[in-house]
């Protein structure tokens, strides 16, 4: 292949990542079906692959494509008339709810096209569809991701995906879930959703949950695209700019959260000169958006909470005080048994970890936690017991507080709990560091704080 | 579009009504379907005691037994069928029926459509 049919060849992936979800949800709109809109748009890249490499790259190369989608799609409809008899309402239905785009629409910029994805996001992340399958969707519909990509990005075998992802495909069809975006009086209750699966993926690529890698930030950034987007589409969603801020601030710390062997590295032992500061600048600027304006949500309290660690130079000077408050209100926001053990850890680095132990301790118990909020509830406790930062978090302070053996049980429960080779690694580690015998000067490394603080969400995949 | 509202009461009492449902509210809903234009048809089930389950097995032999008896609390009181643009529209039915609260649950279910 010559220098140019390669260039052609990028020109055409770089536009359709950037193009898909734009050129699908268009088609959606149109025709009112998903299966109909992606073999459309695949016969338009099909295209694109034959004529961009001979004629050069279109001025307005998004453009083009839907232009080329479209007709694909009415000759497919012409070809199939039962298919389009099924289709006619569908179609008649949509364009009276909208006024079909002018008809030069095809020579027009990128930028003056309608933006569909909104709609698609919100039937991706549907209530009616199945947990699992609504991320698959997203990245399948609006990331443009292949089905084997899809499969990759889940670690689970491609039949398993492409199975989930026919079976929504026709409760979409067949229950007729709508291509809408909910009025301002639904919008409260249904964005919340497509936020889940937006931070379900980051989180899947912040600490993989199985596999041999502990992070993935190909899936991390990918999720960070996917919010960019859905922030452009609603930017007075103080939530959304809220999960994007936090998504930075997390992600700005990727390259100094394995060591050189891929094994996770603490919070406490990372060198935060190899944190991206231009990424933390760009989250930071946009805290404030998230928390002005009206009550605090889950995703803007997490962002400060991110932006407190980012901002500090190192653990001990973090504001830990604020952070301990910062986890109060999160509580209180989602009472989940993750971030009330974060809210330990936080409390441990304020007042010690005495203090510390002791809420953990209590959120295990069954008995009622701290009027303020800890959460004493019996199947939290089971949850919490079977999550191995609960127990790398125990392990930890009781270290901190010289109870050695208690230390070690702890650190070899998390052992036995944790899903990825590179928190195993770590987790020995320290295990083998803390029973060494002790070297003669009595000198043993400094390594306080090893608590990792992840970063959590409303039922994020993260937690037990 | 037609969608089926199955609705499932949630705590019954010893007659097998459902707890928490007032009639009148039951009646103000029954109205909004019908002033809506979307009620195709809607009946409300006598009490669980008076129901009979016929099986007819593979030597065709049919039997009869009293019941079923529900092993969950969940009992399925009633349906509506209605007539809405999308399913966001029948879960929107489905909400507002009161069989959705006091521990009950409306299941929507899109009635098949052979092309008809």
């Amino acid at each position: 292949m010559g220098d140019r049919a390669l260039g052609a060849d990028r020109a055409v992936e770089a536009v359709f990542r950037e193009e898909h979800g734009r050129l699908l949800a268009s088609l959606v709109r149109r025709f009112g079906d998903l299966d109909l809109a992606e073999e459309a748009a695949s016969e338009a890249i099909e295209a694109a692959l034959v004529h961009w490499p001979e004629r050069g790259v279109p001025e307005r190369p998004g453009a083009w494509l839907l232009t080329t989608a479209r007709r694909r799609a009415v000759d497919r409809l012409r070809r199939d008339r039962a298919y389009a008899a099924r289709l006619g309402v569908l179609r008649a239905e949509a364009e009276r709810a909208e006024p079909a785009p002018p008809a030069d629409a095809g020579t027009g910029t990128g930028a003056d096209l309608p933006d569909d994805r909104l709609r698609l996001f919100f039937t991706c992340a549907h209530p009616a569809l199945p947990d699992e399958v609504r991320g698959a969707l997203v990245l399948r519909c609006l990331a443009g991701l292949t089905t084997p990509e899809v499969a990759r990005a889940y670690l689970v075998p491609t039949a398993t995906v492409a199975q989930r992802i026919v079976r929504a495909k026709k409760k979409i069809s067949q229950a007729r879930v709508p291509f809408r975006v909910p009025g301002p009086d639904e919008l409260p209750e249904r964005l919340p959703g497509v936020l889940q699966v937006l931070y379900s993926l980051f989180t899947e690529g912040y600490a993989a949950s199985s596999g041999p890698d502990l992070q993935r930030p190909e899936l991390a950034g990918e999720a960070i695209r996917l919010t960019r987007i859905l922030r452009r589409l609603l930017p007075a969603q103080r939530e959304v700019t809220g999960l994007l801020a936090l998504m930075l601030l997390v992600h700005a710390r990727r390259e100094a959260r394995t060591g050189p062997g891929g094994e996770m590295v603490m919070l406490a032992e990372q060198d935060r000169g190899r944190w991206d500061r231009a990424m933390i600048d760009e989250g930071l600027a946009l805290v404030p958006a998230a928390l002005t304006g009206g009550p605090p949500g889950p995703y803007g309290v997490q962002a400060a909470v991110a932006a407190l660690h980012d901002e500090a130079p190192d653990l001990a000077t973090t504001d830990w005080p604020q952070i301990a408050a910062l986890y109060d209100v999160l509580l209180g926001l989602d009472p989940s048994p993750v971030v009330a053990l974060n809210r330990a850890v936080a409390v441990a680095m304020r007042d010690g970890p005495a203090a510390g132990l002791a809420l953990l301790d209590a959120l295990v118990d069954g008995r009622p936690g701290p009027p303020d909020g800890g959460s004493g509830d019996r199947a939290d406790g089971r949850r919490l017991r079977a999550y191995h930062p609960f127990h790398a978090a125990r392990a930890d302070l009781l270290e901190r507080l010289g109870r050695r053996e208690e230390a070690a049980r702890s650190y070899r429960r998390a052992l036995e709990l944790a899903g990825t080779a590179a928190e195993r690694t770590r987790l020995r580690r320290v295990l083998d560091a803390l029973e060494a015998p002790p070297r003669p000067d009595g000198a043993r490394a400094h390594r306080s704080g090893g608590t990792d603080v992840r970063p959590v969400g409303a039922d994020g995949p993260g937690g037990p | 579009m037609k969608y089926m509202l199955l609705i499932n009461a949630g705590a019954v009492d010893g007659s097998g009504a459902a707890a928490g449902c007032d009639v009148r509210e039951w009646m103000a809903y029954d109205e909004e379907v019908r002033d809506a234009g979307v009620l195709v048809s809607g009946e409300s089930l006598a009490d669980l005691v008076t129901a009979t389950t016929v099986r007819v097995g593979e030597d065709g032999r049919r039997s009869v037994v009293d019941g079923p008896f529900a092993e969950t609390r969940e009992v399925l009181g009633g349906f509506y069928v209605i007539d809405v643009p999308d399913l966001d529209a029948a879960l929107d039915w489905a909400a507002r029926c009161p069989g959705a609260r006091g521990g009950g649950a409306v299941v929507v279910r899109p009635v098949a459509d052979f092309g008809a």
